[in-house]
């Protein structure tokens, strides 16, 4: 690949993708208590991946994380976040009553953090996952009739 | 029977029944995504849906059983004010129930038709977003908040466009279908959403019944009149109105013929449910805008849809579009019924609606049965078919001529109580519609018949190709069902009118 005038390009992209990350867990883990939570995290983690792609091509970002798993990952998500509500009703609560996640009383704290912890986390992986696969499936779509075709 | 099911059914359903019919579907969705196999997800998705419509069973036996004929479920108990609840009466138990009922139907009868269509490795994702459309379709009908209604939507509808796009297998022409929907219907429910902010920006809730209790001492508020138009205008696209029907006979043509029977069935009927609990339950026919919108919008709405789409139905050369325009004409039956105003009126809708449902649900399935075995939907492809494929066919001329409206038969008596509703109000003018469209009903009809019975087949070598048992069994369940409503009304007519009556905030008849 005749790519080495963008050497600056991909050795700063190597040293932002990290600092995504972190900023994305950043905002996950910050959503309990203030503004942020798993939509924003998610889209800000996927956007670490798409910008590896952008630079490095799609193929080589479908190597890191295939699509695969990007689906696998959505559905892993919505079955976490559903999953809870399901526990909740299981302990004898509500459907997505975190109080009730570890039988507590009023005034008991525990099931409100891991509740919400959890849900965020299905959001973190639903909209991740997602958002790859939206991105995967529009940046990997192959041309069904060639350019020089038309 | 439904005191039995209530006597025998564990506390646990009982208890939480509004939640796990909906959460049960969605939660299995993703599930389904990440299975290898498609037969399993199809097994999976029949528990799923047979599991949904025990939930509606016991919704409408609890709502009967209650003295205010209402459910409610505390979503993560948080009350009204602050939570989504989730609220069952008469009138979305009954649409619960056909969802769910449709839903079982169309999941058994699905697997020889899905296998034939759609490319194996994607069985298991169509199952799925089946699933998360079959969820979203109950979940609009229970919940009782009204943005929690338009996330239902987007789900259902979001699902809805993937699965008319993967008929694309079949006939590309699925994917522009699919788009044109996706625009549609996307400007549809940004329509209600908008709507919905005006009403909150007057009512300062989201709650259905709290919007409900505030607006009629919110009279004369423009942001009211105006929500209430944008909310007409958006579930009417959503529901295929009349001239905002222009999606669907594409969307139902070109999708697979299992998302065909089953959207025929359930998708425009759970948009017109939302449509009766604004009218009804939210604004009230008092208000005198909304008597305005009865009298100058929806009624000629309605009747134009009956003419207008019937006569496009005559001029069509393929089965599949005959039926569809059919619909937005029953579509509009449904709308007359409404904007008569009162509770017979709203009652004939409801009624309409259920045995539409039935009758639509059965001419779908036996068009996929001929999809599956002769590969074709032209009325040129159904010549002859009476001889080579009679179970198949006689179920289709029963549901064709419940559609016309032959007496005993579930649409006849949908289209007396719509008669009666009419004459109540002195609108006898109505009724000539009703009897003109259904002349034409009879046209239309009439020509797929008269291929399928009285013409020679185009392939006189293919003889006795009947449809695969998984199939004749739900079509002909609908096809007696049509027969056996149409002679005895009671259960389909108890119901509507609960429902209506439940529209109206009233006490059971």
């Amino acid at each position: 690949m005749k790519s080495d005038h963008h050497v600056i390009l991909r050795v700063i992209t190597k040293t932002l993708i990290p600092v995504i990350v972190l900023f994305g867990l950043y905002v996950q883990f910050h959503g309990d208590f203030g503004p942020g939570g798993g939509f924003q995290a998610g889209v800000i983690l996927a956007v670490a991946i798409i910008l590896y792609a952008l630079v490095f091509g799609v193929p080589s970002a479908m190597r890191a994380v295939p699509p695969a798993f990007t689906r696998s990952v959505a559905a892993v998500g919505v079955l976490l976040y559903a999953g809870v509500g399901f526990w909740a009703l299981l302990q004898g609560g509500q459907y997505l009553e975190y109080q009730a996640l570890f039988g507590e009383e009023p005034g008991g704290h525990h099931g409100q953090h891991v509740g919400i912890i959890l849900i965020e986390l299905g959001v973190l992986f639903g909209v991740s996952g997602a958002m790859l696969t939206i991105f995967y499936a529009f940046a990997g779509r192959v041309a069904e009739i060639r350019d020089e075709d038309w | 029977m439904i005191d039995l099911l209530l006597d025998t059914a564990p506390r646990w359903a009982l208890l939480h029944a509004p939640a796990l019919l909906i959460m049960v579907p969605l939660f299995l969705a993703p599930l389904l995504a990440i299975l290898p196999s498609g037969r399993l997800s199809w097994l999976i998705s029949i528990a799923a849906t047979v599991f949904s419509l025990f939930c509606a069973l016991i919704l409408v036996g609890q709502v009967q059983a209650s003295p205010v004929g209402v459910v409610g479920y505390d979503v993560g108990n948080w009350p009204m004010p602050i939570g989504i609840t989730l609220r069952v009466d008469a009138l979305n138990s009954m649409i619960l129930l056909l969802v769910a009922a449709i839903g079982v139907l169309s999941t058994i009868f699905s697997w020889p038709t899905v296998k034939a269509e759609i490319p194996e490795r994607k069985h298991p994702l169509f199952y799925s977003a089946f699933l998360v459309c079959f969820a979203g379709l109950s979940g609009v009908a229970i919940t009782g908040d009204a943005f929690n209604l338009f996330v239902f939507l987007e789900i259902s509808s979001i699902s809805t466009y993937v699965l008319v796009a993967l008929g694309a297998g079949r006939d590309r022409r699925a994917l522009p279908a699919a788009f044109n929907y996706l625009i549609m219907g996307t400007l549809g429910a940004s329509f209600y959403i908008i709507g919905v902010g005006f009403l909150y920006s007057a009512t300062g809730t989201l709650n259905i019944a709290q919007i409900a209790e505030m607006l009629p001492s919110l009279a004369g508020n423009r942001s009211v009149e105006a929500g209430f138009a944008f909310i007409i205008v958006g579930l009417g696209l959503k529901a295929a109105v009349w001239p905002l029907h222009q999606w669907l006979p594409n969307a139902y043509a070109y999708s697979p013929s299992f998302v065909t029977m089953f959207l025929s069935a359930t998708a425009t009927k759970v948009a017109l449910y939302a449509l009766i609990r604004f009218l009804f339950t939210v604004f009230r026919p008092e208000f005198a805008f909304e008597q305005a919108t009865f009298t100058y919008l929806l009624m000629p709405l309605g009747l134009a849809a009956m003419i207008t789409c019937s006569f496009q139905a005559v001029f069509q050369t393929d089965v599949r579009r005959t039926l569809a325009y059919s619909s937005v004409a029953q579509v509009g039956y449904m709308i007359l019924g409404v904007s008569i105003g009162t509770v017979a009126g709203v009652s004939a809708g409801l009624f309409h609606l259920l045995n539409h449902a039935m009758i639509k649900g059965a001419l779908f399935m036996a068009v996929a049965g001929v999809v599956l075995t002769f590969q074709g939907t032209t009325i040129r492809d159904f010549a002859g078919l009476g001889r080579t494929a009679p179970w198949t066919m006689t179920g289709f001329a029963i549901a064709g001529l419940s559609l016309i409206g032959v007496p005993l038969t579930a649409g006849f008596q949908s289209k007396l109580q719509l008669g009666y509703a009419l004459f109540d109000q002195g609108m006898w003018w109505g009724v000539v519609f009703v009897v003109f469209s259904s002349f034409l009903a009879v046209i239309y009809m009439g020509r797929i018949l008269e291929a399928i019975f009285f013409r020679p087949p185009i392939n006189p070598r293919k003889s006795r190709k009947e449809a695969p048992i998984l199939l004749l069994v739900p079509l002909w369940i609908l096809a007696l069902a049509n027969i056996y409503f149409g002679i005895t009304t009671e259960l389909p007519l108890g119901l509507a009118r609960d429902a209506a009556a439940a529209a109206f905030g009233l006490e059971a008849f």
